[in-house]
């Protein structure tokens, strides 16, 4: 099947190709827009917006990888993204990372097998007079503890059914 | 010293956020007054201000306007919004608290220096926050604040909001313009500098959030008073950051020249648990660490480099007694060694090698001569690097090693961390 953008995505961008002077700089907005609607980045989604945007497919390739928000595989419905850098780590990161990876059963990087959630270490979320922190999905969750990520959890598995 | 809050004026005033709070508050009688001033004479007022650049490098601003040559033609305008020096937390909190702020800086910088157009450069991660300073830049449009002939002046400029995608690389500037140009982010070779040659090869001015958040304070003020809060060729008010052990972390606002031992005992509270201190990175992590008895020092970007490191982006992590120092080494070089862009050899090599020997050493797996070559391996890395990342890795492993030695030996000794504690 041909892949297509849907109409309001096509409309939206239509208007970013009007923010740039250089029709390519719509290239990163392009493969968010891509990745909202198809999930995540195949070599046809990336074949699409190459189209659309009017770039060689091979540099929307070189571009999308190069970038780690870009996902080349499908993740989790609720992508958990701990913080692992020094400020989180002073305030107890590493346990809240144990008490994730015992509670879903997966370690960093997995994915459950019902689909529900990735599991992942990030860096520096620039929440660090807050920390630890993580994020679930485009959402800050700041001061966090081991009880409230139990309970963080709990919530989305019920909200997820 | 007591705290101001004159950037953080969220502290005090409601409903900033908003455009209609935003002008309660007396928002755009900056903007109303550069539009009346000669470009010349704005820049002359950054200048007087002696404002550093709060994204790091501490660049004086109103120099850095006056380097774009004079022409026609489009010219922009990029606020750095990245905020990816691990330990800072600063741009967050202006842009999610007083976005038209920004937008009024950004206008006056515009007018200041004839840009056209600007982007905000605003790290994926801040998608939320992003959504919400799209519909504030929505707003400042309609009220006549953006866009064609701001404000009847007939003066026109546009931003844009422009999400990145996870690459700290690109917080540095040439890397950024070449994401914002919709390409891998891989510093270019300087020069041509951006305010010659910058996005899309146009003369550009980069500025990081919270420089273009001052900008219209000190048109209000006047560049001499904004100076006079601040020290000797560095002044002004700026946001001040503590995370870590201490007890009250958080956001804190001072005139350059705050006294760090002062700002973590006093303002922040002091050592969580009443611990002993062991050390603080007072600007980000690509800062030297100081030792305790280093920190009875103005927070300028002068007298900091005499200290031996730098004020760096003014976000300082607090370390306590009992903290494996080989644990906090090793977690920034692998952000370094993630976050290399790969396109220079000794960055590259260097801080992946320098991670995995500080691995080895944590693990207990590394031998004594091992700490020498770390150093070397470091010294070898500086300036033989396109930009600066490559310094920004070797500096703090070199001042890890040199002032903790006898924790890395300690390790290597013990086959692990002795203390248990990492
Ligand atoms: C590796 C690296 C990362 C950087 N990250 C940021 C950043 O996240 N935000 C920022 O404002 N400046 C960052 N900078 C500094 C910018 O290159 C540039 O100096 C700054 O945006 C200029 O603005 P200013 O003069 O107003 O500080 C970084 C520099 C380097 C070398
Ligand atoms: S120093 Fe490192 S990050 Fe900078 S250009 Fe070279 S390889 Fe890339
Ligand atoms: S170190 Fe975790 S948010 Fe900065």
């Amino acid at each position: 099947m041909q892949l297509a953008f849907s109409a309001d995505n096509e409309a939206r961008i239509g208007r970013l190709l009007a923010e740039y002077p250089d029709p390519k700089a719509c290239l990163l907005p392009a493969l968010y827009i891509a990745q909202e609607q198809f999930g995540y980045l195949t070599h046809e989604v990336m074949e699409l917006v190459a189209e659309r945007i009017g770039l060689p497919p091979g540099e929307v390739l070189s571009t999308a990888t190069f970038y780690s928000m870009f996902k080349k595989r499908p993740t989790g419905k609720y992508h958990i993204q701990v913080c692992g850098n020094v400020s989180c780590f002073l305030k107890g990161s590493d346990r809240l990372m144990a008490a994730l990876e015992k509670m879903l059963g997966i370690r960093d990087g997995e994915t459950t097998e019902d689909g529900l959630f990735t599991l992942s270490t990030v860096q520096c979320l620039a929440a660090c007079g807050t920390a630890p922190a993580l994020q679930v999905n485009d959402t800050y969750h700041e001061e966090m503890t081991p009880e409230k990520v139990v309970a963080l959890v709990n919530r989305l598995r019920e909200e997820g059914r | 010293m007591a705290q101001t809050n004159l950037l953080a004026r969220w502290r005090e005033k409601k409903d900033l956020a908003k455009l209609d709070g935003y002008k309660l508050a007396g928002g755009f009688r900056a903007l109303r007054k550069a539009l009346i001033m000669k470009p010349a004479d704005i820049i002359s007022e950054m200048k007087k201000a002696t404002i550093r650049g709060r994204g790091g490098a501490g660049f004086p601003a109103g120099m850095k306007w006056s380097f774009v040559p004079p022409g026609e033609g489009p010219r922009y305008l990029v606020i750095n919004a990245d905020e990816g020096e691990p330990g800072t937390f600063k741009d967050r909190a202006l842009l999610s608290e007083d976005p038209f702020r920004i937008i009024e800086g950004a206008v006056i910088a515009a007018r200041a220096v004839g840009l056209t157009a600007g982007y905000l450069y605003v790290r994926g991660e801040f998608f939320e926050i992003a959504q919400r300073f799209e519909k504030a830049i929505a707003d400042a449009r309609k009220g006549g604040y953006l866009g064609k002939n701001i404000l009847g002046s007939g003066f026109s400029f546009d931003l844009f909001v422009h999400l990145g995608a996870g690459a700290y690389i690109c917080g540095e500037e040439t890397a950024l313009l070449e994401s914002l140009e919709g390409k891998p982010g891989r510093p270019r070779l300087k020069p041509p500098f951006p305010a010659v040659k910058g996005a899309f090869a146009r003369p550009t001015v980069i500025n990081n959030v919270e420089t273009i958040a001052a900008v219209p304070m000190i048109l209000e003020m006047g560049g001499d008073a904004f100076h006079a809060l601040g020290v000797q060729g560095d002044g002004g008010v700026r946001l001040f950051g503590l995370s870590g052990h201490v007890n009250r972390p958080g956001l804190y606002e001072f005139p350059v020249g705050k006294n760090l031992r002062e700002l973590i005992f006093e303002d922040g509270g002091g050592i969580v648990g009443g611990k002993a201190l062991k050390g603080v990175i007072p600007g980000g992590s690509s800062t030297p660490i100081l030792l305790p008895g280093e920190i009875d020092v103005a927070m300028t970007c002068d007298s900091m480099r005499n200290a031996g490191t730098m004020l760096g982006t003014g976000c300082a992590t607090v370390i306590a007694e009992g903290t494996c120092i080989v644990q906090v080494a090793l977690r920034v070089a692998r952000f370094y060694a993630h976050e290399s862009c790969g396109q220079c050899t000794p960055c590259r090599e260097g801080c992946a090698w320098m991670a995995a020997t500080i691995e080895r050493i944590e693990k207990g797996t590394a031998e004594l001569r091992e700490l020498d070559l770390l150093l070397e391996m470091a010294r070898n890395i500086k300036g033989r690097t396109i930009c600066p990342l490559g310094e920004a890795a070797a500096m703090p492993i070199e001042a890890f090693v040199t002032k903790f030695r006898d924790e890395f030996e300690a390790h290597i000794r013990a086959g692990g961390c002795p203390s248990h504690v990492g």
